[in-house]
């Protein structure tokens, strides 16, 4: 009976929490999709001109500058968070790791704002004084976010890599294989799955990131013209316009929701997907 | 007949538990020493310090000396790597990598360089010619290890040992858990091996030391109680520890 009553509660729990995600997408499709038939899709998608009081919704060049901060962050944050993770989980003596993993963890726990703080205060200067350009750029926001991805990828890979079986770094080691020979060939290969997934998840939180990046990007409405150029993506357009936009400059708001929702879901399905097949494996 | 392995006055501990004392030893070239033993008696431990897997565990004490073809190999700066090519090892349980059966085999030469594909199919056919598999899987080499049965498994891990061309081979249980016709094969394979291989097996299984071995260790708690040929140990005994343990007489 009492059992019956639990069981009976957590599902409506359940239920709600997926009911009001649900809730939340219908609301964003609802708000943003007929702006986006009015100006029509390629208008929308493929022009750089967006003047939102005089009519014009095109959100190209902060698609662009989305994708390309995300890959800046990618491509300077994925190898120094799989060099971190090798080195706590393979190199590190135990004791070191035990402190260091979970103090990585805190650092993402650290609100936005701080990160972008630190930015302004000590990031864009370096990058204006030694680079050149205005300093706030498209290098800065992915310099920013690659830090503020490092403990999530870190972490989940460090997690990856330690469920290998030890026996298969074992059998290899037998061999004769060398440590990192071991590694590269059979302990990154078996953890593979997992560290795509932390990947994608850092991917996500990436391109989400907002207060940082309006903090450092420099939010200019141009398609990007060099790493130093200054930047605007969809979530700092949408945080920074959302105060004082009404009507169908509302709805091109939520109609730029979209594209993000979109650009999220297909980074989790394909990490589902690419988990999947090689767990078949 | 000539030495291949010299162990002198061997102590090894974990964290301050003893687990080898002062153990003296000799492995014969081109004969299969057995080891004997209840469990926890510091069986597994003995084989891992042939081929220095026991770097992996923190915090362990090593003393005494074993010499591989007179090499110390417990010195310090030894090339580790090079001795396990050496020094294959074959584990309790089977665990292939999670490869087809092929790259399992020419993992090892190809770490050591070989990387003529021709050289490499001959040497994966001759490995698992030698440890009986090769009928069995010779029309799926490009299938997952891991779709094997264990007895096939096992017989896996001794071809890829075999595949390195090593000098020593070391077994631990190696027909722990199989069925008997897996493990008839894996005597056989054994008794074959020895015309040019120098073998160590450690089992739990007394008949089967007894059928297969040349010369044999008996270890209790760590210590070396008894070592001579297998003839004589099972036929007359030194030690009645030793006779109490081959007749059954161990709780
Ligand atoms: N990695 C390890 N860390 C600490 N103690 C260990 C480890 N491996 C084995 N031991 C201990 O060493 C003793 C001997 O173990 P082992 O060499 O595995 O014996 P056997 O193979 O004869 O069963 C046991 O008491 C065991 O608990
Ligand atoms: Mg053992």
């Amino acid at each position: 009976m009492k059992e019956k009553l639990i069981e009976k509660t957590l599902m409506l729990l359940a239920f709600s929490a997926i009911g009001a995600l649900l809730l939340m997408a219908v609301f964003i499709f609802k708000e943003g999709m007929p702006i986006i038939f009015k100006v029509g899709i390629k208008n929308f998608l493929f022009s750089t001109h967006w003047a939102p009081t005089k009519g014009h919704f095109g959100v190209s060049s902060m698609i662009v500058s989305s994708l390309f901060v995300t890959i800046g962050a990618m491509i300077i944050g994925v190898p120094l968070a799989l060099a971190c993770a090798i080195t706590l989980a393979e190199f590190a003596p135990q004791r070191v790791t035990v402190i260091l993993k979970p103090t990585i963890e805190l650092l993402a726990g650290i609100p936005s704002v701080v990160y972008g703080f630190l930015g302004v205060v000590l990031l864009v200067p370096l990058i204006r004084d030694y680079l050149g350009g205005p300093g706030l750029s498209l290098l800065a926001a992915s310099i920013i976010l690659a830090i503020m991805i490092l403990p999530t990828i870190t972490s989940i890979s460090i997690d990856a890599i330690k469920a290998v079986p030890y026996s298969y770094k074992e059998g290899s080691l037998a061999l004769g294989a060398t440590h990192w020979q071991t590694i590269r060939m059979v302990i990154l290969k078996a953890a593979r799955s997992g560290i795509i997934t932390a990947i994608i998840l850092g991917m996500a939180r990436a391109i989400g990131e907002t207060m940082a990046v309006i903090m450092v990007a420099g939010n200019a409405l141009r398609l990007p013209q060099s790493p130093l150029s200054p930047v605007r993506t969809l979530t700092s357009n949408i945080a920074l316009e959302m105060g004082y936009a009404a009507g169908d400059h509302r709805a091109a708001l939520f109609a730029t929701g979209i594209v993000l929702f979109v650009f999220i879901m297909v980074f989790n399905v394909s990490a589902n997907i690419i988990t999947k097949r090689w767990r078949r494996e | 007949m000539a030495a291949k392995i010299v162990v002198k006055d061997l102590s090894f501990s974990y964290n301050h538990q003893r687990v080898l004392s002062a153990v003296n030893l000799m492995v014969e070239a081109d004969s299969i020493l057995g080891i004997m033993g209840p469990a926890k008696s510091g069986k597994t431990t003995l084989l891992r310090i042939f081929n220095r897997l026991c770097d992996l565990i923190p915090h362990v004490r090593i003393e005494g000396e074993v010499f591989l073809d007179g090499e110390n190999i417990l010195r310090p700066g030894l090339n580790v790597d090079r001795l396990r090519k050496r020094v294959g090892m074959v584990f309790d349980k089977p665990v292939p990598l999670p490869r087809s059966i092929f790259e399992n085999l020419a993992y090892g030469p190809r770490l050591h360089g070989i990387k003529d594909k021709k050289r490499l199919e001959e040497l994966v056919e001759r490995s698992l010619r030698l440890a009986q598999l090769w009928d069995e899987v010779k029309d799926r080499l490009n299938e997952s290890a891991m779709k094997l049965s264990g007895g096939q498994q096992q017989r896996l891990c001794i071809a890829r040992t075999l595949a390195m061309e090593p000098e020593v081979i070391l077994l631990d249980e190696p027909t722990y858990g199989l069925d008997p016709i897996s493990t008839l094969k894996i005597e056989q394979t054994l008794q074959s091996l020895k015309e040019s291989y120098t073998i160590v097996l450690v089992s739990n299984n007394t008949w089967q030391v007894a059928r297969t071995t040349d010369n044999v260790a008996f270890l209790l708690m760590g210590e070396l109680i008894e070592y001579g040929s297998t003839h004589e140990i099972f036929t007359v005994p030194k030690d009645k520890r030793t006779d109490d343990y081959i007749s059954g007489r161990f709780g």
